[in-house]
């Protein structure tokens, strides 16, 4: 990261936006002290010389306080516990007072919580204003929030939200990391944009839409956000009508209801409904991710029997899943490797692919979906998000599979790499190759498939297509209808 | 940066070196070769002579050094890759040696103590020991894998048991072999003057090469220690394959008892293989691979295995004292670890690049 | 939540390490039963006319600490079988802890004598007052403790200062002009180790034509001990003997000697010596490959049989405290006195 100036106002919330590898984090890092910066001064209010920052337990004193995307607290501990661990307040604690504390602190923040409960007993999103309660008692003046919203759901991010605009009241100063474009236009006051490690501009909310936001971060114009479908990018062949997959009263022990599900060749249909509604179990059911209980399923008609993932894999199923740092990467792993292994396995235990033949399959899938590494044996871990959900999608596209299920594929990747997804799973299905696609924006999803599964509570209640296939109808279908 | 681009690329060379797994372990080696070389050049000679038997021996401390670290080397090969697949160690490989060493002599003495003869070919001795050895890697190998016991809470029973076992399986009397034949296993094959255990260890080292190379046991031991998650998502069986490596390990463990037990041509369970697990494990860390699984390095094991023995040997030729023996051992193996833990590499790598960077040099050192 | 679990399996552990422990105790009455062999010269003498049945607590070390003590357990089980008259309760561990409280519970059931080999000397006098209170009369074996003598009815011990003596006269009386020693010794600490290290110390400091080459601890273990031998042939100084305290050791030290084409034994350069008097050892001996093995004597039997005896009619122990006769053998060795002596090679019976 080079030569950026950046303002945060009192009482103000501020976007800081960016593809992956922009210098987001890096930016965030150095303002806590994890990085050491080797040029430039940092200075806070009421301070008329360089604030010195070495430390996070420097910028904790200063009043910077960070909540990251992972929850970084104790499940295992009490909410109150969690505000005031590690806080100095040296031995004999007062238990009574500090639980007494905590509920204030949480009653003024109108948080759902109370103060002797376990962390691990409250939600996802409790937990993170749990998390941002414990900065704000902390006397903090700046809050960093680092995608805070990545892994709520739309009533949690609304809550969120409040508890944000609240602060800010307060005269606190918020820097607001997130992907979603949405989420900025609505609580942001100002969008500072970098791009490869260096400052494009700061912006007030009003004098930037949309469209110039995301042409600023991709540091290109770019006009087809709204439509990446044409009529060439149908299948249009023969056996268009086939359907390559079929499952009849599906369960798993993933506890979702028992469904059907079909998909034609040359197909892209979606998953939707609201995190949490089932949408990936039923994707991990027909993988045979999680153990299936009942019903039945067929591949091109004939009946077949997946227990396990490479079940699926032989009959041409791939599945790339919802969370890429738990199920997709291999960490450690080169690019090469990680790119080879599901073939790999399924060429079986005795038959490796020698290295040249592995280097010519990642040379050329790094070349196909402009992976940007190092080369083929970096480690996928130091790779950036969108980049990495690229190998994990080469790795599946190496197998040629008849079927591919993709989970969240855009997920927490930069604007960019999502329309490259979004046009590449188009591109596939015109081949003849059957997609299913599920994405927690539903105008990916409108733009991408063209039919839709409509999932509530763990149940399928509905599918669209066709002229039924709008935000309104889905929104509606999900909330239950005319009811 | 621009300043000066050669600079720029010996440091990158010289970082490349200090990330290099080898790194440590050769370096380690070198160092005591050079302590000893220092001390006593003649530490290094080899000579040519003949045992008591006529046949042809070499003989001289590396030769001691080579034929003194074959079990250990053969066992840092199972126990890379049971740290690799299962992110933890088998603590009871000594106590395994023990049991399979004494299937050996039950075998081959068929009950007796001292039978003249033998009372079964040695090869089928060896079979059934390593039928039992594996037997109990794959008890191991449930326990961790299916069961999700950590490999060193699972392995203690073994560890606790396991020298009962074997006493028990001999009804606690101690065997003698006296055919000579047994011997050369621990010993010389008349003839070749090179000892047979190096001979042995360096055929495990090409089988398990091979291994690697022609199927996917690395790529699959590493993929589940790193993301178990993950590679079940790809179609592999995890818990099979960290049972996979607890059954190779068992093999290891049976190789290695034949050495031990051919070397005296007899057991005691108590003090067979006595602390060989933890010198199994040092080998695998001083070989930079991480303990906590993953990626793994076969090569830089089987060096570390041969830097304890180097390390061993010249403890001994310093005569120290007896009791003290450990504790330098500790002191050192305590400095090889740290300086081989991936932070410390990535610390000196780092440091490398400011020293040949020249920048402010003084203010770092 | 991961924590929960971790102490999860450590209990888990915990209990199936105790259930290895109680599996070990459980193990000698399978023992007893599977060598029951017929009833040997041990304690068969008078046949025990009595129908009483005498119960006896063993509390010994494990078997498997070394060929002297398997021979010994097992002597002591076919002496104490049901065949001559008595009930054995035995318990065997090289924890002190352990065993004081196998002798609480033997006391507790109510044993009629208890026959010890403490795993430490130390921290017997209350259990020893307890099984006075109770009127169990406690015969110690093997190794003595510190404890006051009238806690204990006798006491059947080795003397292994006397064994390490024995072992350094008759190396004096070979009356070789220089004495250069390897040294290998047992576990650093243990009587045995002690008791026989103590004697050649003593002499090698008083005399200046004894030197030690080299003084290493082997642990008792065979590979150990050819370990050290190696390193001295590499660093090519002169010795001509090796006094290895247990037989395993000096097995080991052969081993060496014999790849470095070094002659030993009775024509040979460099005199060996070895302990335990395994029957494998004095016939090494005997064939003078090697040159002398000192006794340990396992079997005091006999010894405990004879006092339990005359205790059971009545009578004081003539002597309380006996130290068992314990000799070295050379070259000169007779088939008798192997079969005698040599411990180990009861052949299994062979089905």
């Amino acid at each position: 990261m080079q030569n950026v100036d950046f303002t945060l106002c009192e009482g103000e919330i501020h976007a800081l936006m960016g593809e992956n590898g922009a210098g987001k984090s890096t930016l965030i890092k150095v303002l806590t002290g994890v990085y050491e910066k080797d040029e430039g001064e940092i200075f806070l209010k009421g301070m008329n010389k360089a604030a010195v920052i070495r430390s996070p337990q420097d910028a904790q004193k200063l009043g910077i306080s960070t909540v990251y995307q992972e929850i970084t607290l104790c499940p295992n501990l009490s909410v109150a516990e969690n505000m005031y661990i590690a806080r100095g307040k040296g031995a004999g604690q007062n238990w009574k007072k500090m639980n007494a504390d905590a509920d204030k602190i949480l009653k003024s923040l109108d948080i759902p919580a109370k103060a002797t409960q376990q962390l691990s007993s409250c939600s996802i999103a409790i937990q993170q204003m749990v998390a941002i309660a414990r900065a704000v008692d902390m006397d903090c003046k700046v809050l960093i929030l680092d995608e805070p919203t990545s892994s709520l759901d739309e009533q949690e991010v609304q809550k969120l939200f409040g508890l944000m605009r609240d602060l800010k009241k307060r005269g606190v100063g918020i820097i607001f990391v997130t992907h979603f474009l949405d989420q900025v236009y609505e609580v942001s006051d100002k969008i500072t944009v970098l791009r490869d490690g260096k400052l494009v501009g700061e912006y007030e909310i009003e004098t930037l839409p949309r469209v110039k936001l995301v042409a600023k971060m991709l540091g290109k114009e770019l006009d087809d956000m709204e439509e990446i479908r044409d009529d060439s990018l149908v299948y249009k062949g023969k056996d268009a009508d086939e359907t390559v997959f079929e499952a009849k009263g599906l369960q798993s022990n993933a506890g979702i209801k028992p469904f059907d599900f079909y998909i034609k060749r040359g197909e892209v249909n979606g998953f939707t409904g609201l995190l949490g509604s089932g949408r990936s179990e039923c994707v991990r059911a027909i993988f045979g991710a999680d153990r299936m209980l009942h019903g039945e399923v067929k591949k091109n008609g004939k009946k077949i029997k997946i227990s396990k993932p490479i079940d699926a894999m032989k009959n041409g199923i791939a599945y790339l899943p919802e969370d890429r740092k738990i199920d997709g990467i291999i960490g450690d792993l080169s690019v090469r490797e990680n790119i080879i292994l599901a073939l790999q396995v399924l060429k079986g235990f005795f038959k490796p692919f020698t290295k040249a033949q592995a280097y010519k399959f990642a040379d050329e899938y790094i070349k196909l979906l402009e992976i940007k590494t190092a080369s083929a044996d970096t480690p996928i871990k130091s790779l950036s998000g969108g980049n990495q959900q690229k190998v994990i999608l080469a790795r599946w596209l190496l197998m040629n599979p008849e079927y591919l299920i993709l989970d969240e594929p855009t997920r927490g990747i930069d604007i960019g790499t999502k329309i490259e997804i979004q046009k590449l799973v188009l591109k596939l299905a015109s081949e003849g190759m059957s997609v299913t696609f599920i994405s927690s924006e539903t105008d990916e999803m409108l733009r991408t498939c063209s039919r839709l599964v409509v999932m509530r509570d763990r149940k399928v209640v509905g599918e669209l297509s066709g002229e039924d296939l709008t935000q309104n109808k889905i929104m509606s279908t999900i909330a239950g209808g005319d009811r | 940066m621009q300043k000066n681009n050669s600079k720029s690329s010996v440091a990158k060379a010289f970082s490349g070196i200090f990330r290099n797994q080898l790194f440590i372990p050769i370096a380690a080696l070198l160092l005591l070769a050079l302590f000893n070389f220092i001390m006593d050049p003649s530490f290094f000679a080899i000579s040519f002579g003949h045992n008591s038997a006529g046949n042809p021996v070499l003989s001289g401390r590396l030769i001691t050094i080579l034929d003194n670290g074959s079990e250990l080397a053969i066992l840092a090969i199972g126990m890379t890759l049971v740290t690799a697949a299962s992110g933890g160690q088998d603590i009871s490989v000594g106590a395994a040696i023990a049991i399979a060493g004494s299937v050996i002599l039950r075998v081959l003495c068929g009950g007796q103590v001292s039978p003249e003869h033998l009372q079964a070919p040695i090869i089928v001795g060896f079979l059934a020991a390593c039928i039992v050895a594996m037997l109990f890697g794959a008890f191991n190998g449930v326990l961790v894998a299916y069961f999700k016991i950590q490999p060193m809470v699972a392995t203690l029973i073994l560890y606790t048991a396991g020298r009962s076992i074997a006493s028990w399986i001999n009804n606690s009397q101690l065997p003698i072999v006296n055919e000579p034949k047994f011997g050369y296993f621990g010993g010389l094959i008349p003839g070749i003057p090179i000892p047979t255990p190096f001979i042995i260890a360096v055929i495990c080292m090409i089988v398990m090469a091979l291994v690697l190379k022609f199927t996917n046991l690395g790529l699959y031991t590493q993929a589940v220690g790193i993301n178990e998650s993950s590679s079940k998502l790809n179609g592999l069986n995890p818990k099979f394959i960290k049972l996979l490596s607890f059954i190779i390990l068992g093999l290891c463990v049976a190789v290695a008892a034949l050495i031990k037990v051919s070397r005296v041509s007899t057991i005691n369970y108590s003090v067979v293989a006595k602390d060989i697990e933890m010198d199994a494990i040092l080998a695998v860390a001083l070989g930079g691979n991480a303990l906590s699984g993953g990626k793994f390095s076969m090569p830089a094991s089987i060096i570390g295995a041969y830097v304890i023995q180097f390390l061993t040997t010249t403890l001994y030729k310093f005569n120290v004292r007896a009791d003290a023996l450990p504790a330098y051992k500790a002191a050192v193996i305590i400095l090889l670890v740290v300086l081989s833990a991936p932070v410390v590499r990535e610390k000196l790598s780092s440091l490398g690049k400011k020293l040949k960077s020249g920048t402010r040099v003084k203010e770092v050192g | 939540m991961k924590k929960k679990f971790l102490g999860v399996v450590l209990s888990v552990a915990m209990v199936a390490t105790l259930l290895a422990g109680c599996g070990k105790k459980e193990e000698a009455p399978t023992d007893e039963t599977a060598t029951e062999a017929p009833a040997d010269d041990a304690a068969a003498d008078e046949g025990s006319s009595s129908d009483k049945v005498i119960t006896v607590g063993i509390i010994n070390n494990d078997p498997t600490e070394s060929g002297y003590r398997t021979a010994n357990v097992k002597s002591l089980e076919e002496a104490f079988s049901a065949a001559n008259g008595y009930e054995a309760k035995t318990f065997y561990s090289l924890k002190n802890d352990e065993q004081i409280n196998a002798a609480q519970q033997f006391i507790q059931e109510g044993v009629d004598y208890l026959l010890l080999s403490a795993a430490d000397t130390a921290g017997w006098d209350s259990t020893l007052k307890d099984a006075q209170a109770a009127g169990i009369p406690v015969i110690l074996f093997d190794r003595t403790i510190d404890a006051d003598e009238s806690l204990y009815a006798a006491s059947i011990v080795s003397d292994m200062d006397k064994e390490g003596q024995t072992a350094v006269e008759w190396l004096a009386s070979q009356n070789l002009d220089e004495y250069n020693i390897i040294h290998i010794q047992g576990v650093m600490g243990s009587a045995a180790q002690k008791g026989r290290s103590g004697a050649l110390q003593e002499k090698v400091d008083a005399e200046d034509s004894w030197n030690i080459v080299t003084q290493q601890t082997a642990e008792w273990n065979a590979e150990k001990a050819q370990q050290i031998v190696q390193s001295v042939i590499d660093s090519g100084e002169e010795f001509n003997v090796i006094y290895a305290e247990n037989d395993d050791m000096a097995r080991g030290a052969v081993a060496a000697l014999d790849n470095a084409n070094i002659s030993h034994g009775v024509d040979g350069d460099v005199i060996i010596m070895g302990f335990d008097c395994n029957k494998w050892a004095l016939k090494e001996v005997q064939a003078g490959r090697w040159n002398y093995d000192g006794q340990c004597n396992p079997f005091q039997a006999p010894y405990i049989d004879e006092v339990i005896k005359t205790l059971e009619a009545g009578q004081e122990v003539a002597e309380k405290v006996i130290i068992l006769e314990e000799k070295g053998f050379d070259s000169s060795i007779t088939d008798e006195e192997i079969e005698a002596n040599g411990i180990g090679d009861e052949t299994a019976p062979t089905e």
